[in-house]
């Protein structure tokens, strides 16, 4: 399946590569880089190009590209999903996953690339039972080996390989036993210019943390369940489960991990909790123009949108932006003609504004498009569907932990046209 | 193709020498060439890592690894270390272990002599107690790529393909595919150990045995019939990529032996699809039709179904395409949510998603026509994402849809990436083409544009307005004029050369304006592009035809500049065109048609979905994205006209039937994964590690008795003639039932949803004169008892009854099952007292072994009682149907008249239960009953004490 897989920096430099069959050339890579010059963006270049003996799928993340090289039919998902596995689990091992921090790690990486793929087909995946065959690298156990000469490599079968719960380690034990769930939604919407909504969908995660010993048995139900349209869950979930009763039962893997993610059904109405009032002109053979913003809380049951962030790319033509923010700061790139406002928290009473004016270049013509506006934003403790947790129990251990429940919303890809 | 391959070579080429050099360099040491001295600080660098490998000191020798890996990792050529590395590798430290894995993998085919000094220590290790030390050695084994050891590895494989560890098998299963790429003459042998791992029944050898068989033998169909339902069964709890190889595999599979369910709904087209989307008339009608779909088929669509669920979006896809290709057209309908969800996805797995919903799109609207939104463009999306969603959106509009569409398109052709206004426009002209209402206000649409800034935009609208005007010419000789005026601002090629087609095509529309028109292009003939220049010559030809004294010296003087063209495509037509149109005596009889050949009425083009044949291409697979056949792509087949043989399925020991259902293969109907399979796999463990001695054999001598149990309790209710007639209880009696009525049984037969489950069958009644719709069992307790909820009934007609089947797992004890009764309406709380004997399954066994086990179960274990036997009882029959009767046991043979022994299981934790009747003088006889579950123990002696006094 995967022959090879080579990591490209922004750069266009190969900086690491591995091969689970024989050695293919990185010239091949010459192909992506091609592709890359003919994007006129990173993202622009296409997940899959075929060469005249390989095909080469790659995914960005971070700012790399990760190049896997293929040589004969695969299903292209396949490889794409096995590829962000891959940067999950670096993220997962070194905190963040960068060109420097890989290269640091460069043992461990190989290590886990050793582990994921054998002669390219997926081997171990679940980042519980790869962390008891490669123990994540810590200063303090850097330390501890260089003195002792023991190793991060684990000598035993991780017992989650062979049972039918692989994602959970056995003998976990914790003196705290905690069970953290984020509710976490998310609004996509377009909004017109006019205010009205074109489209708008919540999505949303639950991401849980739990930390429990044993083998413990969870179940969550919701108050609504109903709200709930299509899912996806983690291996853990107990499907059946879930089509009879509604009840997510589960025995989860220990550590972080995304329980549900959920699509909330479109019959419903969603609530847009912020609005805009726009005013952006250009005027014909001026080389001025108006910009004027002004954010609204709406919809929000009470709660304050925190972490406000507006940013646009402006028309090519515009020089320069003299703006006046009422709050906040704003920055203008000219090179990238990307105007990026950090609001913070929308305050009911004085609503935020940013006015001001273009400049444009002299005897340019005037835009056809007004710029499109993105806007992200998050609520505290509140998720805009209304979907509550109703209770969590536990069975199968017998301390009791401690649990906790978190809402938010947040903006997902929130566009406003003007 | 073959430049690339030479640049390849040459690339791949030039490495060695540089490599040689090294080496050479090694030994002699004082290197003075030129050559020497530009890898010299890579070669001293090697130097002190040799020095390192070769010290006593583990982390030395750790630390160099290290960096070694490094350089491999980088690209660099580290293999002159090779003799010095591969000593390493018997080495006890288990990462340097490792690390010289990943060095000989690497290297090793360039080294083949050095790496076979390894060898041996892998045949060693292969040896090793612990599982993971003989996988690992397994994996390096057969990555070394050098093919003198080909019989090592297959011998090696052989081996691990019956290796007690499933995750040693699981390695084979990799190791097989790995052999066949270095000698594919091994495959015959090869193939055997596929067969035989096919067999397995761990979920963990599942997906990598079939990867193997794909790449190895997928022309071996015949392998799979018999795994065919396991597979099938085993799917849910198997890992996610295994999954993906599985699913592509039965889609394959199901396509050779399956009749199509779509031959009756070949009739309905686009139009009626919408009628039966999510319509029940529909799928009522597809039933009573007489098309039966095999339960195999089925079996295979209802155990996927669950996986749409999946957070791994590659198996989803996988089930998507195989719904696609396999389930009956009304039933693909299930996948469109999932796949939309997808679309919140990476961008990478958006864009294969939504390549493969454009093609769906095209013969389905339907099925995506309610999320049309999902597809509007967002500012923010990479140029292929928002080119796809374009093709998606074209794809769905219908004349309900279409003026959303339209304003939606609008926005679109204002974006500043103008690459995908013009696209936008091309898509605004397919949709006027497709949609004949429309196309009056596109094409007005599309004129307005014209006066756009952005020249591509303006070149593609004229594309666009060329196409649509050769649909319907007639009225629009407006726009041909506007367009006319335009050539002199449009520079782009392409819109020049459409519009001066169009006033070709049409100039005796624009009688007026054409000439004028030819005289302008006259003069800038020379600075044209060729596409161009060909329009300008036909624009000539075909006015020298139809206005010849206005146009006669220019068309000269064209087709003169044109002769002397450097393209020679251009000369060409241009000597073609003056012998068609301008007569002389050489000309033959061609010019007197030469009107009819130019002027001929041609067909309006038809925009097309690029999208159109890519279902040629099974969804989902690197091929279908590439629109070409990708190497190893294997062709979907057409249904088959006349059904295959459907036992070719069956296995011997017959799975599939209820009343024999092996635990294994039902389990994962019951949850999503199975908590039970783990104990055995643990157990298998457990042996390997040599803790536990004998357990893994116990536990297979636990199954095969308990198969055997079955056998009997076959006998003894079928065969024998005291056929224990089910005794059925009330659960909900009709009045307090609000009309329902409720009884249940004991079937006695395994149950299908856990091997820890009792079976319980369940007959509701409707005494109401009104239908009873949604009954479903509601909420359940206590909390240790678990119930299989048997699958709502959505309505039961009055007077009518039904019999559904649940698993409950007692947990072993007599206390009551209590759970809610459901209906649409009303809710009845009521709960099942299993009697004792209802909780044994019936094992046999030999008389000494029965006596060896009571024995083990003796003092707390044992109860017993003297009874009086009712004097009919005394011979063996009617004692043992009374203990039959009462008791699910099996009767163990006996070499006494006197005595009579009865054994059976505990359905939830299997604890073993005797009971023997030693029947003594004047009606007196000894009951006694061993286990050690000794609550239950007293309360089934009481109970067979009752059945066995009485007469």
């Amino acid at each position: 399946m995967i022959h090879s897989l080579f990591l490209v920096n922004s750069s266009g430099d190969i900086f690491l590569e591995k091969h689970w069959k024989s050695v293919v050339s990185r010239s091949v890579c010459d192909y992506f880089f091609e592709a890359q010059e003919r994007a006129s963006e990173p993202e622009n270049v296409p997940p899959v190009i075929p060469t005249p003996h390989h095909y080469l799928i790659s995914v960005l993340r971070h700012r790399i590209y990760f190049v896997a090289v293929i040589q004969s039919e695969v299903p292209p998902l396949f490889v794409i999903e096995f590829l962000h596995r891959v940067v999950d689990t670096f993220q997962d091992y070194f905190g963040v996953c960068t060109e420097a921090a890989i290269k640091d790690n460069v043992v461990v990486v190989y290590e886990l690339l050793e582990e994921m793929l054998d002669n390219g087909f997926p081997l171990a995946t679940e980042s519980n039972i790869l962390k008891e065959l490669i123990k994540p690298p810590t200063i303090l156990r850097t330390v501890v080996n260089t003195i002792t000469g023991s190793t991060n490599v684990g000598e035993q079968l991780p017992t989650g390989q062979l049972s039918v719960v692989p994602w959970r380690r056995t003998g976990v034990k914790y003196t705290n036993n905690e069970a953290y769930f984020d509710v976490v939604e998310e609004i996509d919407a377009i909004i017109d210019k006019s205010g009205s909504t074109i489209t708008a969908e919540i999505q949303g995660v639950i991401d849980a943390c739990v930390k429990l010993s044993g083998m413990p048995d969870l179940t969550l139900s919701f108050m609504n369940p109903r709200l709930l349209d299509d899912v996806s869950f983690h291996p853990c979930v107990r499907f059946k489960r879930w089509e009879a009763e509604r009840i997510l039962s589960f025995i989860p893997p220990d550590g972080n991990f995304r329980l549900l993610s959920y699509h909330v059904s479109s019959q419903n109405l969603v609530a847009i909790p912020v609005y805009v009032k726009h005013n952006i002109t250009f005027r014909e053979g001026s080389s001025q123009g108006r910009f004027e913003l002004t954010l609204g809380p709406k919809q929000t049951m009470g709660k304050a949108v925190e972490s406000v962030l507006v940013s646009s790319q402006l028309p090519r033509g515009v020089l320069n932006v003299n703006l006046n923010p009422s709050q906040g700061t704003y920055t203008f790139d000219p090179v990238t003609k990307l105007l990026s406002w950090d609001v913070g928290k929308i305050n009911p009473q004085k609503l935020p504004s940013l006015k001001g004016s273009m400049s444009l270049q002299a005897g340019a013509s005037k835009p056809d498009e007004n710029p499109t506006i993105n806007i992200q934003f998050k609520i505290q403790q509140m998720a805009i569907s209304g979907l509550k947790v109703n209770r969590l129990d536990m069975y199968g251990e017998k301390y009791k932990p401690f649990k906790g429940i978190k809402y938010m919303t947040k903006a997902g890809k929130f566009q406003v046209r003007t | 193709m073959s430049t690339n391959n030479l640049s390849y070579n040459e690339q791949g080429g030039g490495a060695e020498p540089a490599v040689e050099l090294g080496q050479e360099s090694t030994p002699t040491a004082s290197g003075s060439t030129a050559a020497a001295g530009l890898f010299s600080t890579d070669f001293k660098k090697n130097e002190d890592l040799k020095e390192m490998l070769e010290s006593n000191k583990e982390s030395l020798k750790l630390e160099a690894m290290k960096r070694i890996v490094g350089l491999i990792a980088k690209g660099k050529n580290a293999s002159e270390l090779f003799p010095a590395v591969v000593k390493n590798v018997a080495s006890k430290n288990i990462e340097l272990k490792k690390l010289v894995y990943v060095y000989l993998v690497r290297y090793a085919e360039e080294q083949q002599d050095l790496a076979l000094l390894s060898i041996s220590t892998f045949q060693r290790a292969l040896k090793d107690p612990n599982q993971l030390i003989r996988a690992s050695a397994l994996r390096v084994l057969s990555s070394i790529r050098v093919p003198i050891i080909v019989p090592i590895m297959m011998l090696a494989i052989k081996e691990a393909a019956t290796d007690l560890s499933p995750y040693v098998r699981k390695t084979a299963a990799h190791a097989i595919q790995k052999l066949y790429s270095l000698d594919p003459e091994q495959k015959e042998h090869l193939i055997e150990v596929i067969d035989k791992l096919l067999k397995d029944k761990s979920t963990l050898v599942a997906g990598s045995v079939v990867m193997a068989f794909e790449e190895v033998c997928p022309d071996r169909i015949d392998l799979i019939h018999k795994n065919y339902r396991k597979l099938c069964n085993l799917l849910v709890d198997v890992e996610e990529w295994g999954q993906v190889v599985i699913i592509t595999m039965l889609t394959r599979y199901a396509r050779t032996q399956f009749l199509s369910p779509w031959r009756e709904d070949a009739l309905f087209d686009e139009n009626s699809e919408k009628a039966f989307y999510d319509s029940d008339v529909e799928k009522e009608k597809a039933d009573s039709k007489p098309y039966m779909m095999d339960p195999d088929h089925r079996l295979l669509l209802r155990n996927t179904k669950p996986l749409l669920q999946s957070r791994n979006t590659a198996v989803v896809m996988a089930v998507a395409q195989l719904y696609w290709h396999l389930a009956p057209k009304q039933e693909v309908s299930i996948v469109t949510k999932s796949l939309v969800r997808l679309l919140r996805s990476h961008r990478e797995v958006q864009y294969i998603v939504l390549q493969n919903i454009a093609t769906m799109s095209i013969q389905r609207k339907g099925m995506f026509e309610p999320f049309l939104k999902s597809f509007y463009v967002r500012s923010t999306d990479a140029t292929h994402i928002k080119t796809l969603k374009l093709e998606i959106l074209t794809n769905l509009a219908t004349e309900a849809n279409i003026s959303t569409i339209l304003r939606e398109f609008q926005t679109y052709v204002k974006s500043q990436d103008k690459q995908f206004a013009a696209t936008t426009i091309q898509a605004i002209g397919r949709c006027a083409t497709n949609i004949s209402e429309i196309t009056d206000t596109c094409l007005n649409g599309l004129v307005l544009l014209l006066s756009n800034r952005d020249e591509t935009v303006v070149a593609e609208c004229v594309v666009v307005i060329k196409k649509l005007l050769q649909t319907q010419p007639s009225q629009h000789s407006d726009i041909i004029k506007h367009m006319a005026k335009l050539l002199d601002n449009i520079t782009v090629p392409m819109a020049r050369a459409s519009i001066l087609w169009l006033i070709g095509e049409y100039c005796e529309r624009v009688p007026k304006i054409a000439p004028d028109v030819l005289r302008k292009v006259a003069k800038s003939f020379t600075s044209e592009e060729d596409i161009v220049k060909l329009q300008t010559l036909n624009l000539a030809a075909k006015l020298y035809l139809t206005n010849s004294k206005q146009t006669k010296l220019l068309t000269q003087y064209i087709l003169n500049l044109g002769k002397y063209d450097q393209n020679y495509d251009i000369r060409d037509r241009t000597r073609f065109l003056r012998q068609l149109i301008v007569p002389n005596e050489k000309s033959g009889a061609l010019s007197k048609y030469a009107k009819r050949i130019l002027l001929a009425s041609k067909p309006a083009p038809v925009l097309e979905s690029a999208f159109k044949d890519r279902d040629r291409f099974q969804l989902g697979t690197l091929s279908h994205t590439l629109n070409a056949k990708a190497s190893g792509y294997l062709e979907l087949s057409d249904w088959p006209t006349v059904a295959p043989d459907q036992s070719v399925r069956n296995v011997e020991v017959k799975e599939w039937a209820p009343s024999l259902g092996k635990p294994k293969a039902t389990k994962s109907d019951d949850k999503f994964y199975s908590d039970s399979g783990e104990e055995e796999e643990q157990e298998e463990e457990a042996s390997e590690s040599g803790s536990s001695g004998s357990s893994s054999s116990s536990s297979e001598e636990e199954s095969s008795s308990g198969s055997g149990g079955r056998t009997s309790c076959r006998l003894c209710c079928l065969l024998s003639p005291v056929f224990v007639p089910p005794k059925s209880h009330e659960l909900l009696h009709r009045m307090s039932g609000k009309g329902l009525a409720v009884s249940y049984h004991f079937p006695r037969q395994p149950c299908a949803y856990s091997h820890r489950m009792v079976s319980v069958q369940l007959t509701l009644t409707n005494g109401r004169d009104q239908p009873l719709e949604d009954i479903c069992v509601g909420e359940a307790g206590p909390p240790g008892i678990a119930i299989h909820r048997f699958a709502t009934i959505e309505r039961l007609q009055p007077e009518a009854s039904i019999t559904v089947s649940m698993g409950i797992d007692f947990n072993d004890s007599t206390q009551a099952a209590n759970f809610q009764l459901c209906t649409k309406t009303d809710q009845f709380s009521v709960s099942i007292q299993p009697a004792v004997g209802e909780l044994l399954m019936p094992v046999t066994m030999t008389e000494q072994d029965f006596l060896k086990e009571q024995g083990q179960l003796t003092g707390m274990n044992e109860s017993s009682v003297t009874i009086t036997i009712a004097p009919d009882s005394m011979s063996s029959q009617p004692v043992g149907r009374k203990v039959v009767s009462v008791a699910n046991m099996g009767v163990v043979p006996s070499s006494q008249n006197s005595i009579h022994r009865f054994a059976a299981k505990t359905v939830s934790s299997g604890s073993l239960v005797l009971s023997s009747v030693v029947l003594q003088e004047a009606s007196t006889a000894k009951l006694v009953v061993n286990t050690e579950k000794t609550v239950l123990g007293s309360v089934l002696l009481r109970e067979l004490k009752t059945a066995l006094s009485q007469g």
